[in-house]
């Protein structure tokens, strides 16, 4: 018998912080509001640990029901919450991180206008994102899901002033549709087939089911509709679009939201989901290759953005994919522990550049940047730990995650081990051009002579400078997690753990130990590959990153411009869908069929009572005729119909 | 005996004179004839069904129909001398204020 643990309160503590922040924070000082956006996310953070401490001693999964919600027949949904080891990782993913991030805002944001807004909205994303993580029923986690897609759109469009800011949230959130539409397909599949939401019954359900082998049947289809849903959460080919944009919210989010937490919904949501897709190969399939191809793709996209954030963002679709990889060859447990210290580098990566955009006065153009490193060592410091990390080099976490799922992916096709090393080559690459033209020669930019941010504007004048330590301190223990968090994955600690509940590949291992190596090694060789030619071609010789790129001509052309993926969406897609709408629904149906329907009714009755209304003479006479005629026809019909009887 | 076609046949007469003249008579006192003039063929009717069904109830109908010509032609009277007094004229066509 399990202990009341009281899940519910995780998710509800950010959400009460919300709430006072929300309708009380205007008029608040920025003081109280900080106060209450941190005491309730922090207080979520450390339930999450209590709970850690506790989980050795409970039975799992543990399940804790909270509240009715549906009850029609036999099927019901309930407010329930479900513990196992999956959602003890992301809940403290989400928790710890999220509350660094929160610490991180505080500095970051100090100087908006719109303070206590900023912090509403980032607890209630807490709340909607624990509620994803922690929900026992798909349906629940549909709310979690699509609150966490609402707290995005908000954020990126929180300044919502600038016309780039409100249509990159509007992008976000119509993309999303697209994915939570197959989403929506596949639960109401999961309910007529299996009458439950339930993930304990459902996956019950499944378990004694066999194999799918040929074709399709019906575990493919909604592993592949769930998949269809994580492509737009997770930004996932041909979905990822909206990531990109999504760089228009304030750092904060883009590390919290867009890098950290919710874009790995998707993977979480298909680890969560995999004894479907275990049984459904040809699913599996295609997770694997769009995951595999997002890897890659987005990683040469990276390779030409000059936006310090949109490297950032191509980066974390491609580290979305490797996941991906990882589910699509079944190894859930590599995907999921990725996911984990992706959450660190990445979200440490974001901050570092939130330091680095302050510190130059918000420019976000890396060609403006430059020579760094001696104004602000601590940024560069802990940038550099998490650009080794997401570069892969051994023993920082990057290397242990990505390294198994190279090596799981090996073990089902060396294809994808080859496209994922090379991915590994060119994000190595890509970061330490970042972190050269960042930090590295001479610096670029204008002097910043009048820096936004009144509360240090002692040392705001002159050059970039230092942020202050409730920026660095989130970046110092973020940079601690990415130089020790890959191990916990030595000798298979992290996937034994993981196993009960989301299987394991262990005594699946085709190849032995020595190709484990030598693979290993190869995949460090072209970490360091990519780190030495971005030292030759951004520190040495940087004349020839330029004549190189005036070589290959159209090509770097076509990867400046993102492949004109969005220029094809655009044209494809949207425009069709804006002339079908204005021409033919709009100027067609609703102009010319259903407005003129209700015109034309009016006016009608409007002339037939302009005719019909001369009858009201006054002439008295001309009444008693209209009734004498009345009577007549009236007795000529009861005649009629008397004869007719 | 009168065959009951005759009566009918008068009733029908009476009531359709009072309709015609009702129509095309301009004077409200001759239009109120006429409506006296159809309550009388009506109540002949009456009348002559009641004798011949040998039933007491037309004989009664026919006396309210007489009490209520009564009320009616004072209050009606009372109308248009009112109407008379405001219009100094008797032709209903040029009693036509009320219309839209």
């Amino acid at each position: 018998m399990n202990p009341m643990l009281n899940l519910w309160l995780i998710p509800i503590l950010p959400l009460a912080g919300a709430a006072i922040n929300g309708f009380l924070g205007k008029k608040s000082s920025r003081r109280a509001v900080t106060t209450i956006a941190l005491v309730f996310c922090g207080s979520a953070f450390a339930m999450a640990l209590w709970v850690a401490m506790r989980f050795s001693s409970l039975s799992l999964p543990y399940q804790e029901y909270f509240a009715h919600w549906i009850r029609s027949g036999s099927f019901t949904v309930d407010f329930a919450f479900y513990l196992d080891q999956l959602s003890l990782v992301m809940l403290l993913v989400v928790t710890g991180v999220g509350f660094l991030i929160h610490i991180y805002s505080v500095g970051y944001m100090w100087d908006d206008p719109s303070y206590y807004r900023f912090f509403t909205y980032l607890n209630l994303f807490m709340f909607f994102m624990l509620t994803l993580v922690l929900a026992n029923n798909y349906l629940v986690m549909f709310i979690g899901w699509e609150g966490v897609g609402l707290a995005s759109y908000l954020l990126i469009g929180f300044w919502f002033t600038k016309d780039s800011a409100a249509s990159a949230g509007k992008k976000a959130f119509i993309v999303n549709r697209v994915g939570d539409f197959g989403f929506m397909i596949a639960l109401f599949l999961l309910i007529k087939h299996f009458g439950s939401l339930n993930f304990s019954q459902v996956f019950d359900a499944v378990k004694p089911l066999p194999v799918e082998s040929a074709g399709t049947g019906l575990l493919t289809i909604v592993g592949i509709l769930l998949m269809v849903g994580a492509c737009g959460k997770s930004a996932q080919i041909p979905l990822y679009v909206w990531l990109p944009d999504a760089m228009e919210g304030p750092t904060p989010v883009s590390a919290l939201i867009h890098a950290a937490t919710m874009v790995t919904a998707g993977v979480y949501m298909v680890s969560r989901s995999h004894l479907i897709f275990e049984r459904a190969p040809t699913a599996l399939t295609v997770v694997a290759i769009i995951g595999t191809l997002t890897a890659f793709f987005a990683a040469t996209i990276g390779i030409a953005q000059t936006d310090i954030k949109k490297v950032l963002a191509y980066s974390t679709v491609s580290q979305l994919g490797y996941m991906f990889m990882a589910c699509g060859v079944g190894a859930f447990s590599a995907g999921i522990f990725h996911l984990m210290t992706h959450a660190f580098f990445k979200g440490l990566l974001f901050l570092a550049a939130g330091s680095v955009i302050h510190a130059v006065g918000g420019e976000q153009d890396m060609r403006k940047m430059g020579g760094l490193k001696s104004y602000i060592p601590w940024t560069f410091l802990t940038m550099g730990i998490a650009t080794l990390a997401i570069a892969g080099i051994p023993p920082l976490a990057g290397f242990w995650s990505k390294d198994e799922i190279l090596w799981k992916a090996y073990q089902v096709s060396p294809v994808y081990w080859a496209i994922g090393v090379l991915t590994a080559f060119i994000t190595s690459f890509y970061m330490f051009r970042l972190l050269f033209m960042t930090f590295f020669g001479d610096y670029r930019g204008a002097h910043v002579d009048e820096h936004g941010r009144a509360s240090h504007g002692a040392h705001g004048h002159g050059g970039p400078h230092e942020s202050p330590w409730v920026m660095l301190a989130p970046l110092m223990i973020l940079a601690l997690l990415s130089l020790v968090g890959g191990l916990v994955g030595i000798g298979n600690r992290f996937e034994d753990f993981l196993a009960p509940a989301v299987g394991s590949t262990e005594g699946a291992e085709v190849a032995s130990h020595a190709t484990e190596l030598l693979l290993m090694g190869i995949s460090v060789a072209a970490a360091f590959a990519g780190w030495i030619l971005a030292y030759v071609l951004y520190c040495q010789r940087p004349e020839l990153p330029q004549k190189i790129a005036a070589r290959l001509g159209s090509f770097y052309q076509a990867v400046v411009h993102k492949y004109y993926v969005d220029e094809i969406y655009a044209a494809v897609i949207v425009k069709p869908l804006i002339d079908g709408s204005s021409r033919i629904l709009w100027q067609g149906v609703d102009r010319k069929i259903i407005d003129a329907a209700v015109n034309d009714a009016g006016h009608g009755a409007g002339h037939v009572s302009d005719e019909v209304r001369h009858m009201q003479s006054g002439n008295l006479r001309s009444y008693a005729g209209w009734i004498a005629a009345g009577f007549a026809v009236v007795i000529a019909l009861m005649l009629w119909m008397g004869a007719g009887r | 005996m009168v065959p009951l076609s005759y009566y009918l046949l008068l009733s029908g007469i009476l009531f359709t004179c009072g309709v015609v003249g009702f129509l095309i008579k301009r004077n409200i006192i001759t239009i109120f004839m006429s409506i006296e003039l159809m309550l009388n063929g009506v109540n002949l009717s009456f009348v002559a069904f009641a004798a011949h069904w040998h039933a007491l109830a037309g004989q009664v109908f026919v006396f309210f129909v007489m009490v209520v010509a009564a009320a009616e032609a004072a209050v009606g009277l009372a109308i248009i001398i009112a109407v008379y007094r405001t219009r100094e004229t008797l032709n209903v066509d040029q009693v036509n204020l009320l219309k839209l």
